[in-house]
């Protein structure tokens, strides 16, 4: 099963490294994974996607836990939280389906960012899922080039209060 | 306060952590360190291989439970040192490692004696850092030895650039260290202690699975006080050897791939495994669909990642092993509605099923008169030492001979690597136990494989006057590949012939130590007792039984109750 991993941890050279090194020293799979600086500029916040059974993902969270740097590691799987991935797609687009390109990433909610004679590059934002929905209906007009940011996440606000 | 430079600096907070011996080697990246190191009140070992000043300081470490300190220089003195540090990490033995580094501005440009080792030791050390700023110098020298003796223990290593231990500070005053993002359970949930107790009440066939981790936390007193106060059998791991008393009738011995037909048939028929700072490894576990797979687990570890790891527990309790322990007898005592008398009875008919395991299939050898058995060896070592030496051992035979027949009845008196099953361990070790305790007898249980991988420490001994006891099983065999080899392999013995060894009586005395030979039954009790009375470094050649194999023997891969025996 997929999970979704929140990490806080000190921004200290090497400490990426401890992370991936991790994963891939005991076997652990890597589906995403994305980090940057939070508001406190000592802290970096990770999001990693993983696969593995709940014995697996256990295991994945109290290793990265046992990390001197980490300081916090949540599995935001089973909670309510929020999830987005940025996706800039070049797609071919020749005089017969330019408007069809448009058409699509207008309706996804995305933006043209880049233009040429025989291309756009669109960008789009929203969950895994709705990207891989956009990707689906794109790749038959002609994708040229695709980068994804992999996925970020945050657990939504206590309602109850 | 007045200016002092880094490597002064590294020198006090040496000091400030109650650092009397460190081992190394010198080089050009830390010839600054070892100038200031003269003017200290620090014995400074100086090895004769890296490799030996780490496993050098990791014996210190495990005879005394603080931490070793090794020094090496840059690049290849600091990948010398790597097989000591992975066996330090992989029997979470507490150990400061200090490299030397190029000066900053080369770090990145291939420089002479340059290396990654921060990068290279990442997956083998606790932590480790790269001193950037001379500010941090200190705070992370303090940190490291913070981090190396706190929680589960392990090597920390930190790399010092050559410019950084050449430029000024002041030194800053001691404080504690207080780390965010590293605080270790000590104190087990009193709920869990509650339920783990009331299990344990209930049982009626529970077995105590003793870890090393008992022995890193110096809760032997505290376990064997609950194993006696309720009659519950002990076994234990190779690194929980000596963590209860070998010769007490409770104890079954070790566990596992060579372990007692007693201690493996009592796990699998047990009803309540209470696993204490264990980490049900593979060598300990066997086939693990069925190992203890009639009984309700308890686990007691400091390291969260080592529960439910290989083996589902019931009961988790995340905890040191002493206060664990300390929590489940306060527990036993203060409930008054408890006789303890009576629980210690109900374990009688499981403890004399037992008692029939160990007459019906004793740990044992064939006996003969004239050529020596290696285990025959062992128990005149214990016999002639009265069971109170310090032992250090090599890797494979030798180790589980020792292992199996002397019977350690004191915790920190066996020092082996466990996990990484590091040859070339034992003598260097042995160097290290000697110099924490000079008057302590230290053996070095070898095979003659195993000695010739870390043998130029007889130099290290001899200079620091180290009277080590070396007792080399010799079978011109690498042992234990070849007795795999004799069962699994058709008896193809591929490339564990030793044809061409060396004569090690000449080999001592050429070192300027002692060489003995016993080559009959009768020759070794003599030799030992001469070896014992001798104050200098000596090499004990036992030409032992060429095929001799550790017995009983759990296939790899095969249930722990499939052993073959005698």
């Amino acid at each position: 099963m997929k999970h979704t991993i929140s990490v806080l941890l000190q921004n200290k050279p090497g400490v990426l490294s401890r992370v991936t090194g991790l994963f891939s020293g005991r076997g652990f799979n890597i589906e995403s994974l994305c980090v940057a600086e939070t508001l406190d500029p000592g802290v970096s916040s990770l999001t990693v996607v993983s696969r593995g059974d709940n014995s697996v993902v256990e295991q994945i969270t109290k290793q990265l836990h046992k990390l001197i740097d980490v300081i916090k590691v949540t599995d935001i799987t089973d909670k309510e939280y929020v999830e987005r991935e940025m996706v800039l797609i070049r797609m071919k687009a020749e005089a017969h389906t330019r408007a069809e390109v448009l058409r699509v990433v207008d309706i996804f909610r995305g933006k043209v960012v880049d233009v040429s004679a025989k291309s756009y590059a669109v960008e789009l934002t929203g969950s895994a899922s709705k990207i891989q929905a956009v990707i689906d209906i794109l790749r038959p007009i002609g994708i040229k080039e695709i980068v994804r940011t992999g996925i970020i996440a945050m657990s939504r606000a206590n309602k109850t209060k | 306060m007045g200016k002092v430079t880094g490597s002064q600096a590294v020198v006090r907070c040496l000091q400030e952590e109650g650092v009397k011996i460190i081992f190394g080697y010198p080089g050009g990246a830390v010839i600054d360190l070892y100038d200031a190191l003269m003017d200290a009140d620090i014995e400074n070992v100086l090895v004769r291989h890296e490799q030996g000043a780490v496993h050098a300081a990791d014996g210190l470490a495990r005879v005394t439970g603080q931490v070793g300190v090794a020094l090496l220089t840059s690049g290849p003195g600091a990948t010398n040192g790597v097989t000591g540090i992975a066996t330090a990490y992989m029997d979470s033995i507490p150990l400061v490692v200090l490299t030397g580094q190029v000066p900053r501005a080369l770090i990145g440009n291939d420089a002479f004696q340059e290396v990654d080792i921060v990068g290279i030791t990442r997956p083998c050390t606790k932590h480790n850092y790269l001193v950037s700023k001379i500010e941090d110098l200190v705070p992370t020298i303090r940190e490291a030895f913070h981090i190396a003796r706190t929680g589960r223990p392990g090597p920390v290593l930190v790399d010092l650039p050559k410019d950084l231990l050449a430029s000024q500070l002041t030194y800053p005053e001691k404080k504690d260290v207080n780390m965010l993002s590293y605080q270790p359970t000590y104190k087990p949930h009193p709920i869990q202690i509650e339920k783990a107790c009331k299990k344990i009440i209930k049982a009626t066939k529970p077995v105590l699975y003793v870890g090393g981790g008992v022995i890193l936390s110096d809760a032997s007193r505290e376990l064997t006080e609950l194993a006696i106060k309720l009659n519950i059998p002990v076994t234990m791991t190779l690194m929980g050897l000596g963590a209860f008393p070998g010769t007490h009738e409770l104890s079954m011995g070790m566990l596992g791939m060579h372990g007692t037909y007693t201690a493996n048939m009592a796990v699998a028929e047990c009803d309540l495994l209470i696993a204490v700072g264990a980490r049900f490894d593979d060598r300990v576990t066997g086939k693990l669909a069925e190992f203890a797979s009639q009984a309700e687990i308890i686990h007691i570890d400091i390291d969260p990642t080592s529960i439910s790891k290989n083996v589902k527990v019931h009961i988790p309790i995340v905890a040191d092993c002493k206060n664990a322990l300390t929590a489940i007898n306060d527990w036993f005592a203060t409930k008054a509605n408890i006789n303890l008398e009576e629980e210690a009875a109900r374990h009688r008919p499981w403890f004399d099923l037992i008692r029939q395991w160990t007459i019906d299939h004793p740990l044992c050898y064939k006996e003969n008169n004239d050529i020596i058995k290696p285990q025959y060896v062992i128990e005149m070592l214990h016999k002639c030492t009265g069971g109170q030496a310090i032992i250090t051992t090599e890797v494979g035979q030798n180790q589980m001979w020792a292992a199996q027949f002397y019977k350690f009845d004191h915790p920190r008196h066996f020092v082996t690597s466990g996990g990484l099953g590091t040859m070339g361990f034992g003598l260097p070790a042995a160097i290290g136990a000697q110099m924490a305790y000079p008057d302590k007898t230290v053996i070095d249980i070898a095979g003659d494989g195993s000695i010739q991988m870390n043998i130029q420490e007889l130099a290290t001994a001899r200079q620091y006057k180290c009277p080590v006891k070396v007792a080399i099983l010799n079978n011109s065999y690498l042992g234990m590949v070849r007795q795999w080899q004799e069962l699994f392999y058709a008896k193809r013995y591929a490339s564990t012939t030793m044809d061409v060894t060396p004569d090690f009586v000449d080999l001592a005395r050429a070192y300027g130590a002692v060489g003995l030979r016993a080559t009959t039954k009768s020759e070794v009790e003599p030799v030992i007792k001469e070896a014992l009375a001798t104050n200098n470094t000596v090499i004990m050649d036992f030409k032992i039984e060429k095929e001799e194999g550790v017995y009983p023997m759990v296939p790899a891969g095969k249930s722990n109750t499939e052993m073959l025996l005698v």
